[in-house]
């Protein structure tokens, strides 16, 4: 078990711009980090750079006090687990999971105790003499995690391992790595592109764009105080506004277009400026008395909540959401009235690089 | 992961290959190209405007590309229907039916050209009853349409395997979509079908000529007066081996090696141009067909069969024939067996010793050099794929040529490697000229497997050198395993290198089957000619085992 640190790191493929310029990121002991972004944003990169596969050119890597740039993969010490599951189509489960064991020279007795206690851990005890090919891709992801950790890594990388799996097997399988990481304990990086994913099963989560990272913190800080509009826009879904921020008798409000304030207690301290305003569309909040005047545009039924698109004064089209009810039959066309709920909305600078929140502390 | 700048068992691996080619391929064209070149120690074009001054061998040439080309016109006919009415009729034998032709496809060339020989030829079969029964003149099989004749029977199953690996890469969702605009039958072949096996066919024309412009053995024995330009090649360096130089030789081997590079030229730009990438997840169902159209299917394909097979079938049935010399002589006898083991066994232990030695050089080369060009790609390994494919475009008895000039008395007349006569010259001319085909198909292999497997393994804490054995090679095993029955396939019925590389001691039963017949033993060469078909069917059989299907793809 240890801690990943990387400083200053950059990777140039030949002849290319970087992919990653300089880039330093800390990695908890036991904890499970996810690089998560956009495809091309340089995470699996990282993650290859971090197992060894790719080179590293420039800045310094280490597994607790141990640099590891110059060391070979094999000699790293870590678990990885494929996107598609790299299991070697040759041998049983069993010889897959034990091939590790072998590698690194030990006992016969405690190759088979190891392996056996990770086939039980991962539930695939029963499939152990059959080749791989005659088993699914839950199942073969499973022998791919049994595989890495039974060699007890110092490290478990983890390379969009569910997004192979159809819907419904991504959401038990996530259920089962967030388990066996808990029970290992083992420090994990795990990448993704799928947000709802990198949420629900992560301690931390770093945020990438373009090789860089726009932001690291717990799911919840990521989804309720963004650094950036990328980081708001990319995470859970909201309405991006253009408003101004003004100050009347010290109190700070934004304005949108048409006129209509919200008033933001949390940037009294900030200075006048035009803005970028992200309301998430649960914020929105529709009652009979609220300030906002809109139009329903269309709206889609989901089950348990209801998504309508209204038109106002500020925007053609922004998205709302609440919770669905039996009863309720609004259609494009009827009107509403809505407010804001202002506590939870989030307000960057004009070009979208700051969240104003963080600049007045 | 470290920079390359350190030696490990591929750089090491690499630089031996590299050496190698500088040695058997480089060296050997080199040194043709310095004696067709320098007259005298003086750097003059003498030699090749020797050549194209002289009727003589100009009119050789203009031969070679007569032959050639009327043979890939109508072997792509016969061969492209053929495939066409596999995928798309259903009818009786089928699977029997593509064995036989991949029999014909596999089976030693020039031997097709003298079976033809024992049923059209003066003494023929065929030719005495059509002559005695029926009243027929003189029959002259000899010549361009002998030539043509073997050329097509004995390429069109190339044409056909082409085909055939086409149509079931067409989904047949593409014929109905075809169908349900108004598009059927031979306006559908030729409006849908047509332009999508285009590519295949243009490169299986082209592969056509190519070994038809290279054979030697075929123009040999059933040329007579007719001269290709491999026999004038070959003829030429055993008449001048005796006295001054090969200069001549060398030269007319140049302008060989220089139209096989223009032709391997224009099927990689035509391939590039045609090429589209199919994916079939419905492949072709074949069609019942009915009345009259039964008929002439039926008679067509059992007929092209029949006559691609009947000169096997007639040298097997002569083989066990009692014969005197040149005419075969009443009752059947194991005579001609004895009489083949006891003046060609050593050719016959040979056939088997020297392919396998070839055979063992083509696996691991071959092997190590797809693994560097697929997984360690750089400069270096570019260069090395690159020189492997060079043999590809050089004629079997150019490189023959080459070899002997080249390590007569060594290399660069030093002593050191001299190989001339010896089973390792036999084994490694074998080994270069099959080596274009089985890099491509490890390589093609190595494409199958996910780079990751390999990651996986290393990241588990094996080296690269455990990762490579016991990961990657026994997942191309198979591959590995059906291509080596191929090459082995190959090697036994290779004539134009060995025909100028043999010894006595290293004479092998194509050269021997060769040998007799031009010194007129029918029979012996009919017996000799049965075994090695029999060498090339249980071949086969054991790769359609091996690779669980009773079709072959190239």
């Amino acid at each position: 078990m240890s801690e990943i640190r990387i400083a200053h790191a950059r990777k140039i493929y030949e002849g290319n711009t970087p992919v990653i310029d300089d880039l330093s990121l800390d990695i908890k002991d036991g904890s499970l980090f996810t690089l998560l972004g956009p495809s091309g944003c340089g995470k699996t990169t990282l993650l290859r750079m971090i197992a060894g596969f790719n080179s590293i050119e420039g800045g310094d890597f280490y597994f607790g006090d141990t640099r590891i740039n110059d060391i070979e993969p094999s000699k790293r010490n870590i678990g990885m687990v494929f996107q598609n599951y790299a299991i070697f189509p040759h041998l049983t489960v069993k010889d897959n999971v034990a091939f590790g064991l072998k590698q690194h020279k030990v006992p016969k007795d405690e190759v088979e105790k190891r392996t056996n206690e990770f086939l039980k851990l991962m539930k695939i005890g029963q499939f152990e003499s059959r080749k791989p090919d005659q088993l699914s891709g839950g199942q073969q992801q499973r022998i791919a995690i049994a595989r890495a950790l039974v060699i007890n890594p110092d490290v478990l990388l983890m390379d969009e391992p569910l997004s192979n799996l159809d819907a419904k097997l991504r959401l038990d399988m996530r259920q089962v790595i967030r388990d066996v990481q808990h029970q290992v304990g083992i420090t994990t990086v795990y990448v993704t592109h799928d947000q709802e994913e990198a949420m629900a099963i992560s301690d931390c989560i770093a945020v990438m764009s373009f090789g860089e990272i726009q932001q690291v913190g717990k799911p919840k800080e990521l989804y309720h105080r963004p650094h950036n509009e990328f980081v708001a826009t990319f995470i859970g879904r909201t309405n991006m506004l253009d408003g101004t921020l003004l100050h009347e008798g010290g109190k700070a409000a934004i304005e949108l277009a048409g006129g209509y304030r919200i008033p933001v207690a949390q940037l009294d301290a900030a200075t006048d400026q035009p803005v970028r305003v992200s309301i998430r569309p649960e914020e929105f909040v529709r009652c009979p008395d609220g300030p906002i005047e809109g139009t329903i545009v269309d709206s889609v039924y989901l089950g348990k909540d209801t998504d309508y698109f209204v038109k106002t004064a500020f925007s053609d089209r922004i998205q709302i959401s609440e919770e669905s009810s039996f009863s309720e039959n609004l259609v494009p066309g009827d009107s509403v009235h809505l407010k804001v709920n202002t506590a939870k909305i989030n307000t960057f600078t004009k070009d979208g690089t700051k969240n104003l929140l963080e600049e007045v502390g | 992961m470290k920079r390359q700048s350190s030696w490990n068992i591929w750089t090491v691996a690499a630089t031996l290959i590299f050496v190698g080619y500088l040695l058997f391929l480089i060296y050997p064209i080199i040194t043709i190209l310095g004696s067709a070149l320098f007259v005298d120690g003086q750097l003059s074009l003498g030699n090749f405007a020797s050549f194209f001054s002289r009727q003589y061998y100009f009119d050789t040439l203009m031969n070679s590309f007569a032959v050639s080309g009327m043979a890939t016109v109508l072997a792509l006919l016969l061969g492209a229907v053929l495939g066409y009415v596999f995928a798309m009729f259903q009818f009786r034998g089928k699977k029997l039916l593509q064995i036989l032709i991949i029999v014909a496809s596999m089976s030693p060339p020039f031997v097709g050209a003298y079976s033809w020989i024992l049923l059209l030829g003066r003494q023929g079969a065929i030719t005495k009853f059509l002559q005695i029964y029926l009243g027929f003149g003189e029959i002259n099989i000899y010549g361009f349409a002998g030539i043509v004749l073997v050329f097509t029977l004995q390429l069109f199953p190339l044409v056909f395997l082409y085909v055939s690996g086409a149509l079931k890469n067409v989904d047949s969702s593409i014929l109905e979509a075809a169908e349900s605009m108004g598009s059927r039958g031979a306006k559908r072949f030729f409006s849908v079908l047509l332009p999508l096996l285009m590519p295949t066919i243009v490169a299986a024309a082209l592969l056509v000529f190519m070994r038809a412009f290279a054979d030697f053995g075929t123009p040999m024995l059933i040329g007579e007066g007719y001269r290709t330009f491999p026999v004038t090649i070959y003829e030429e360096f055993i008449s001048e081996v005796g006295n001054t130089n090969s200069a001549f030789a060398s030269a007319l081997a140049i302008i060989a090696i220089v139209i096989s590079l223009v032709i391997f030229l224009i099927q990689q730009v035509v391939a590039n141009r045609f090429s589209y990438s199919m994916n079939s997840l419905h492949p072709i169902e074949p069609a019942p067909v009915r009345s009259w159209k039964k008929v002439v299917m039926y008679i067509l394909v059992y007929g092209a069969i029949f006559i691609a097979v009947l000169p096997q079938g007639y040298l097997v049935y002569t083989s066990f024939r009692n014969t005197k010399r040149m005419v075969t002589v009443a009752g059947y006898s194991f005579e001609n067996y004895a009489n083949a083991i006891r003046r060609d066994g050593v050719s016959i232990i040979n056939t088997i010793r020297i392919p396998l030695l070839g055979l063992a050089i083509v696996l691991v080369v071959g092997t190590l050099l797809a693994y560097l060009a697929i997984r360690k790609k750089n400069a270096f390994t570019g260069l090395l794929d690159t020189l492997s494919m060079l043999p590809y475009i050089i004629p079997g008895t150019v490189l023959g040529i080459a070899f002997i000039t080249a390590f007569n008395s060594g290399v660069g007349g030093t002593g050191f490697l001299t190989l001339t006569g010896t089973v390792a010259i036999m084994a490694i001319s074998f080994a270069l000229r099959r080596l274009p085909y089985t890099v491509r198909s490890s390589e093609a292999a190595l494409r199958q497997i996910p780079v990751t497997i390999e990651e996986a393994a290393e990241s588990l804490g094996s080296s690269r050198l455990n990762t490579f054995l016991k990961i990657t090679l026994p997942m191309m095993a198979s591959g590995i395993v059906s291509g080596a029955i191929l090459t082995w396939i190959t090697m036994i019925s290779e004539l134009s290198t060995s025909v100028l590389l043999y010894t006595v001691k290293t004479r092998t039963m194509t050269v021997a089957i060769y040998t007799e017949v031009v010194r007129g033993n029918y029979g012996i060469a009919a017996a000799l000619g049965t075994i090695l078909i029999g060498f090339t069917v249980l071949s086969l059989l054991l790769f359609m085992k091996i690779s669980k299907s009773d079709s072959l793809t190239l």
